[in-house]
């Protein structure tokens, strides 16, 4: 039988099961935080908020790395968009709204700038054409190592008009982050898959020890969400604190070490603002000495206004998990995938724009 | 995705999925995959080769669930 | 309150609905238009007609499995189809951009020489313009199109009843999808072609054997999903759609894993959805089955009382989550 690796993780029968088996054991009401935009997505799509028992809460963390880009880099991007430059995004970053306008705005009024599906296409630009290219560089450890490949191909082959701007983030310190917040009552976490196919099992190691708080990596099928939430309410209900894998055919305890060797090369931590946040420490991506030709930040000064946030958006409160999309005075009313206010409803990682999409109190 | 060609001088491979079919890139996937492993892919690259083993084990646990439970009525 | 026309409104989903209800039927407003089906049913000397216009705009003008020419036929004569008329006859307008090679316009008249044959219906009448270039991209076709209801059937988007059965006659998204994988920056290949074709002949047969059609719809811009979404508004009913049960051709789901597209979105141009009495469910299949046009026909789903016009999807684990009709995100000159 060669598998598929889709159909058989979505198997009702399994997942009736495993609910089951989560209702059977849970007894205390928690509340467990996934930090990853795909579970969000996932989670709604598959419609298993509703299928849980109602005191098993499932709380949405930053897990949108567009989402927690700060207006101010926003603002910065547009503003490279005025230069004589080509720059090169991912599709999700076109309708963040930054403080006056937005980069799919901006084109409509002639900059140039192109929607690529991978950072070596933006490589392949720059290739082509003489004009200097900008890539916007918005990821977390799933993406950083592929833009620090697509880097050290650049300095192969002396490329010299291709740049990053590097708004990357790192996961675990935001986990850091929100499990030390006194008032977020955080009882565990479901682990990013990918984000972990890369980082293994440490990181979340360190976390599980020093806060006492459960880590379960999960994969992003049904039965893998199921999985791993029933792992982590089996921790709880024993009073244990430990960071498994349930994602097992794709995440190693080492985890990836050549993707890992290859982002290490071209970056290192420093600290950085998160939207919601503030600023966090060693959790963002800056450039090595080696490799700061490729800086945009060497090429460019972007001086941008202090940043206007939308007025009434609470998108800091929802990506910390203080409060769901729902309990936003803006959202649906004002604030909608048609009219965002706020990048949480306008990516599609984003968590306003998932519990929008899949909204189910309208058939209840 | 499946692998259906590797092309290592040039660093990438191609990958089918339902028959659509597109070229990504080898540098930071942890093994190199053969023609017909299954790799997860991101942004344009192999970021794993998908252990097909350790899969096997996870349906095969999601069986023995099955089996040991009494059956619902 | 819309002030300026955005690309949004013209993508077939809320924005363009909105266009219609707050700007056009204002000024248009009459019981007919208001009715908002594909076609407009009207009476005439005792028969019933209905009558239909479509503008086509998609780029590329030449794709995959057809082009601007026979899109532009295939749209008319199934939105006359789509109430259950027999086209007719069609008008054709060109507007051409001034440089289009006669060996383009060649290649897209003979397509509608094909589809128009195909339909048995005639271009009666037709008008040509061009202009400088820049002022066109290429070609942009209009059709209208004319057709006569024989049998006493009443299909409307208002007319579909608790307890009917949806069926969707073949796999979902593919014109969408081959029109989206033509763009630049898409670098994979793909066998996706799209899925244009008459569906006029196969509705007829159909309506040969049974009376208990209730609505029609061929989910063109806005995909599945926004065209389940008006006939559930439209006739004041839910709609239950089992997500197992919906039909995608492998090469579209994989395409749609790459792009993060849902296929439910995307335009389809020579497939349909029905809502039909249950009890005269097989005998619709068995006309279906027997169709070039309908052999991939399923059943995807049922009307429900309540929640009224709203549609959801079942999972297969047995979560329901909403299916919300097309907002935003365009992609732009689909069809």
């Amino acid at each position: 039988m060669k598998l598929r690796y889709i159909d058989e993780f979505r198997d009702p029968e399994v997942a009736r099961r495993l609910l089951s088996e989560i209702k059977k054991i849970s007894r205390r009401p928690v509340r467990l935080m996934e930090v990853c935009g795909t579970h969000t997505m996932n989670i709604g799509r598959y419609g298993l908020r509703g299928l849980l028992p109602h005191h098993v809460q499932l709380i949405s963390g930053p897990g949108c790395p567009v989402c927690v880009t700060t207006t101010k880099e926003i603002d910065m991007m547009i503003k490279l968009a005025e230069e004589d430059v080509t720059v090169a995004t991912f599709g999700d970053l076109m309708r963040v709204p930054g403080s006056h306008t937005n980069l799919n705005q901006q084109r409509a009024r002639g900059a140039d700038i192109r929607v690529v599906y991978s950072s070596f296409d933006a490589l392949g630009l720059a290739l082509k054409n003489l004009k200097p290219v900008v890539f916007l560089g918005v990821g977390f450890e799933t993406t950083a190592p592929t833009v620090a490949a697509t880097i050290i191909e650049a300095k192969k082959r002396r490329v010299r008009n291709f740049s990053v701007f590097s708004a990357h983030k790192l996961i675990p310190p935001a986990m850091e982050a929100l499990v030390s917040s006194p008032d977020l009552n955080i009882d565990g976490f479901i682990c990013p898959g990918h984000v972990s196919v890369i980082i293994g099992l440490r990181p979340y190691k360190v976390l599980a020890e020093r806060y006492k708080v459960p880590c379960v990596i999960t994969g992003f099928e049904p039965l893998d969400i199921l999985q791993g939430i029933l792992m982590l309410i089996t921790q709880i209900e024993k009073g244990e604190a430990k960071a498994k894998i349930q994602y097992r055919r794709a995440v190693k305890p080492e985890g990836n070490l050549r993707a890992k060797e290859v982002m290490e090369e071209v970056f290192s931590p420093c600290d950085a603002n998160w939207r919601g946040f503030g600023l966090i420490p060693q959790s963002g991506l800056c450039f090595k000495e080696d490799y700061k030709e490729f800086d945009v930040n060497s090429h460019f000064d972007i001086k941008v206004d202090e940043a206007k946030e939308p007025l009434g958006c609470r998108c800091g409160d929802v990506l910390k998990g203080k409060i769901i999309p729902p309990q936003c005075p803006l959202f649906a009313k004002v604030c909608r995938p048609a009219n965002p206010i706020g990048p949480c409803m306008v990516s599609s990682e984003g968590s306003c724009a998932a519990y929008y999409k899949y909204r189910d109190w309208e058939i209840a | 995705m499946k692998v259906v060609k590797v092309n290592l001088a040039k660093n990438v491979a191609k990958v089918d999925i339902g028959g659509t079919q597109q070229w990504i890139r080898l540098d930071i996937v942890n093994e190199v995959p053969k023609i017909g492993d299954y790799v997860i892919v991101h942004a344009g690259f192999a970021i794993y080769r998908l252990d097909e083993k350790e899969a096997q084990e996870t349906l095969s646990l999601f069986e023995e669930m099955l089996r040991h439970e009494a059956p619902l009525h | 309150m819309i002030k300026q026309i955005i690309l949004d409104h013209g993508s077939g989903g809320k924005a363009s609905h909105d266009l219609i209800k707050e700007t056009f039927l204002p000024f248009f407003d009459n019981p007919l238009l208001a009715e908002m089906n594909d076609s407009a049913v009207f009476e005439v000397g005792g028969k019933r007609l209905a009558f239909t216009t479509d503008s086509y705009t998609v780029n590329p003008i030449i794709f995959p499995g057809g082009d601007i020419g026979s899109l532009a036929i295939h749209g008319t004569v199934n939105d006359l189809a789509m109430c259950g008329a027999r086209p007719l006859y069609l008008s054709v307008g060109f507007i051409i951009e001034e440089g289009l090679s006669l060996e383009i316009l060649e290649i897209i008249i003979s397509s509608m020489k094909k589809a128009i044959a195909e339909a048995e219906v005639l271009i009666i009448t037709g008008d040509t313009k061009v202009v400088p270039k820049g002022q066109v991209d290429k070609i942009f076709i209009n059709t209208s199109g004319i057709g006569v209801i024989e049998t006493n059937c009443n299909i409307s988007g208002k007319n579909a009843k608790i307890g009917d059965l949806v069926i969707i006659s073949g796999t979902i998204g593919d014109h969408g999808m081959a029109i989206l994988c033509q763009r630049e920056g898409i670098n994979f290949e793909t066998p996706i072609k799209s899925d244009t074709a008459p569906l006029n002949k196969l509705v007829e047969k159909i309506l040969k054997k049974t009376n208990g059609i209730h609505a029609m719809r061929d989910p063109t811009r806005g995909g599945v999903a926004t065209s389940l979404n008006e006939i559930a508004q439209q006739s004041k009913v839910g709609i239950e759609i089992w997500e197992e049960a919906l039909p995608f051709s492998e090469s579209v789901l994989g395409a749609a894993e790459i792009l993060g597209i849902d296929p439910l979105y995307l335009a389809n141009e020579g497939k349909f959805l029905a809502f039909i009495k249950r009890d005269e469910v097989d005998k619709v299949l068995n006309v279906m089955y027997s169709h070039p046009y309908g052999k991939e026909a399923t059943i995807i789903g049922e009307v429900k009382p309540e929640p009224k016009g709203k549609v959801w999807l079942k999972s297969k684990i047995g979560g329901k989550r909403l299916l919300d009709m097309l907002i935003g995100e365009p992609l732009p000159r689909i069809c």
